[in-house]
């Protein structure tokens, strides 16, 4: 087991690795000029911004920099915002993006695997036609419709009730993020639902559910014992996948819902060309999103012996 | 012992037919195409599918409007309505009303070329407040946008030509105290505005000829949009179908491109094998784990979009970048099945060369997977290009694409939700119509990956 979470921690760090080289040397692709701003720039400023910024020293020099840097946790100052650090920027908004990517998943996850065994026990019958229904318009409408049209729900609701029930947009309370979340997860619910519904229906059908059926075991013990504990395992293994598609896919959630995320902030930089913020946030995320699907791996690893030993 | 003649030793003719099969020998891709026309939700979507190139590729040779021009006399027009617009002189300043008002009332018929108001001074009013609200004033008294402040009652009439659009407006006049304060006395009227052009300005818009013979009071037929149009007027049909051909375009060519690379990387992996297989395979590892979305901005970023340019091309080379290891890894994992299987070994030993074992034995075997593969990357390849658009990452304006179209739709949701509607909706058939197409071809091609339905 340790020689196995050893070897999926070295596979990561050399992952985040390659993730931060491909930044690098993206972002050095970008054509345009950082130093370029509507302020004034004489030959003395720039050359002095360069030295800063370490701009003047040849490419590789600057990647061992940058490398070293990483490695010692610091992602630089960045170029819109002055005096600002990246690693300030990250530790400010990353919290919101990440409770928000939690809410989501979990919400996610529950939904998928209640509505999926639900569509399973159900099969061809109304539930299951009207929840797989949902399910292919969860799959089918784009997350921004689904995000306009849910705040536009928030607005008709309030208007009905005559009392602010939730709120339309913003971040703070935990009923700022009950929508949000939602329909963070709903693609993933979707998903999942699918996923949870077939391997739901093999194991209906296997032997050992007929066994516990013929020796009288009752059906919701069946169902909480042996369905559910087996179905559930596929369900599993695409968690750290789609953690990583929740956590992405915040970007359009966050800057509906005003929501001061990470994935705001990103997006910002992108239009400002913060190539710091840019760089940071990407090697961050990167980072992030390698060592969660490590986790759920070692997890999955703990639950099903066989998959440490291939 | 017998004795035997030449005729004994003549060979027999064939005359028992056991062998004879009873159905004609399907071809997989006729056995194929058969269980999907079984399938009425596969038939459908590939029906919609069809429509969709259809209206992507035809289209625009039916509908012949200029996506890009714009209708500025129709802007953010809602679908289907009338487009009866009377003529009316042309428009003189008007130097104030004639009559006396008794109360706030209208001086001349409201048309989209002017509304002219007149009221009578409020009781203590030392001035006045002209509103206009797209709502009914409530009891919260929310008059709308101010359009024009008097602080002595010398003039008591205004016109309005702000942006006047066809429908209804409501205008409130508000008495303010010698303060200049807004005071509890109000007045509002309902007024229905009328699409109104002068002849000069319809010959200047196309819709009748210089030499026509048009008198004040005619009706006119303003240009048809029949989706309405956008917030700068162009005419929402030919934006969407200019809109299909880079969502398409991106959509379908690009999985096509990477899913080619994909079986090309996974097929030599998987028929070297060995150490060349690992090192290959830890490569699109790498690759997997990059975050997709950030480094499809990033490499959008990278690679620049420059003036003029509409920004599909550098979007393509990202994705391709990004999102081939998928599919080399699954022909990968078919290649190594199918090496072993005994057609396979049969052929080997009768002398086929690899180039023969791998395009006619291995490749047209893991066809199938590919294609299902194919038809599940389109949709995904669509959304990704409709949120990249949303984000403003995506295809650069004036290109129209309908995940920009969304973009733009969503902001004016409330009072225009028309330029919302059509391209999240073409979006959402899109994406639905491949997602079941691929459900259906996946039954179809094959058992293996069959739902279990």
């Amino acid at each position: 087991m340790w020689w196995f979470i050893g070897k999926r921690l070295i596979q990561g760090l050399i992952t985040v690795w390659f993730i931060a080289t491909a930044t690098f040397f993206a972002m050095h692709n970008v054509p345009g000029d950082p130093l370029l701003n509507d302020r004034a720039t004489t030959p003395i400023i720039r050359a002095n911004l360069e030295a800063k910024y370490g701009l003047d020293k040849p490419l590789l020099t600057q990647y061992f920099i940058y490398l070293n840097n990483i490695a010692h946790g610091d992602f630089g100052i960045s170029f819109a915002q002055e005096n600002r650090e990246v690693n300030d920027i990250i530790r400010e908004h990353f919290p919101v993006s990440a409770i928000l990517g939690v809410l989501a998943v979990l919400i996610a996850a529950v939904g998928g695997i209640l509505w999926g065994s639900l569509t399973a026990l159900y099969r061809n019958r109304m539930p299951d036609y009207i929840i797989m229904f949902l399910v292919i318009l969860g799959i089918s409408v784009p997350s921004f419709v689904i995000a306009a049209l849910s705040q536009l729900g928030i607005v008709t609701i309030n208007q009905l009730l005559g009392i602010n029930f939730l709120p339309v947009a913003g971040w703070g309370t935990i009923y700022h993020m009950l929508v949000p979340a939602l329909v963070l997860g709903l693609s993933t619910m979707a998903y999942l639902t699918r996923l949870m519904r077939s391997s739901m229906l093999e194991i209906v059908y296997s032997d050992f559910v007929r066994t516990a059926k013929s020796k009288g075991v009752p059906p919701a013990r069946i169902f909480a014992r042996h369905q559910l504990r087996n179905a559930v395992l596929p369900v599993i293994t695409v968690l750290g996948p789609s953690i990583a598609a929740i956590t992405t896919g915040g970007f359009v959630v966050e800057i509906v819902f005003a929501i001061p995320g990470l994935g705001r902030f990103f997006v910002e930089a992108v239009q400002q060309l913060d190539y710091t913020v840019i760089m940071g946030t990407t090697v961050f995320y990167g980072a992030f999103l390698v060592f969660m699907v490590i986790l759920v791996d070692v997890i999955y690893g703990f639950i099903d012996p066989r998959v440490r030993l291939s | 012992m017998a004795e035997y003649s030449a005729a004994d030793f003549a060979p027999l003719k064939v005359q028992s037919h056991s062998q004879t099969l009873s159905r004609p020998s399907l071809s997989y891709w006729q056995d194929a195409w058969i269980r999907l026309k079984a399938n009425r939700r596969a038939l459908t979507s590939l029906y919609l599918v069809i429509g969709l190139l259809v209206f992507t590729l035809l289209g625009p040779l039916i509908w012949r409007v200029n996506p890009a021009s714009q209708d500025l006399d129709q802007i953010s027009a809602p679908p289907g309505r009338d487009r009866g617009a009377l003529v009316v002189p042309e428009y003189t300043p008007w130097e104030g009303p004639t009559t006396q008002a008794t109360e706030l009332q209208l001086a001349a018929p409201p048309t989209s070329q002017a509304v002219r108001l007149q009221w009578a001074p409020l009781p203590n009013a030392h001035g006045h407040r002209v509103y206009r609200n797209l709502y009914p004033v409530g009891p919260e008294r929310a008059f709308g946008i101010p359009l024009a402040e008097f602080f002595d009652n010398s003039t008591l009439y205004f016109e309005d030509r702000l942006d006047l659009r066809p429908g209804r407006y409501y205008y409130s006049v508000v008495a303010l105290n010698d303060n200049g304060r807004p005071t509890t006395e109000a007045q509002t009227i309902t007024v229905d505005v009328r699409r109104a052009t002068s002849i000069s300005d319809a010959i200047k818009q196309g819709i009748i000829p210089v030499d026509a013979e048009v008198e004040v009071g005619d009706v006119l037929q303003v240009a048809l949009h029949p989706l309405g149009t956008d917030y700068l007027g162009r005419d929402m049909l030919a934006r969407l179908m200019a809109g299909a051909r880079v969502s398409l375009f991106i959509g379908i060519f690009a999985p096509f491109l990477y899913v080619l690379f994909g079986v090309v990387y996974g097929s030599v992996a998987g028929f070297l094998g060995g150490k060349i297989d690992q090192l290959m395979m830890r490569f699109a590892d790498f690759v997997v784990a990059l975050p997709f979305l950030l480094f499809m901005i990033l490499f959008k970023i990278a690679f620049g979009i420059g003036p003029g340019e509409s920004g599909v091309f550098p979007m393509l080379v990202a994705m391709i970048l990004l999102l081939w290891p998928a599919s080399a890894r699954l022909v990968r994992g078919q290649i190594l099945q199918i090496r072993e299987q005994g057609y396979v070994e049969a052929s080997k030993l009768l002398g086929a060369k690899s180039t023969y074992l791998i395009f006619r034995h291995m490749l047209p075997n893991t066809l199938g997977v590919v294609l299902v593969t194919l038809t599940f990357e389109i949709p995904r390849a669509i959304f990704t290009e409709a949120f990249l658009s949303f984000i403003g990452m995506g295809v650069a304006p004036p290109t129209p694409s309908w995940g920009s179209m969304s973009n733009e739709g969503i902001k004016t949701m409330l009072n225009t939700p028309h330029e919302l509607i059509f391209p999240a909706l073409m979006i959402s058939i899109t994406v639905l119509a491949f997602n079941l197409l691929g459900d259906g071809l996946r039954d179809a091609l094959d058992a293996r990956m069959r739902n279990t339905e």
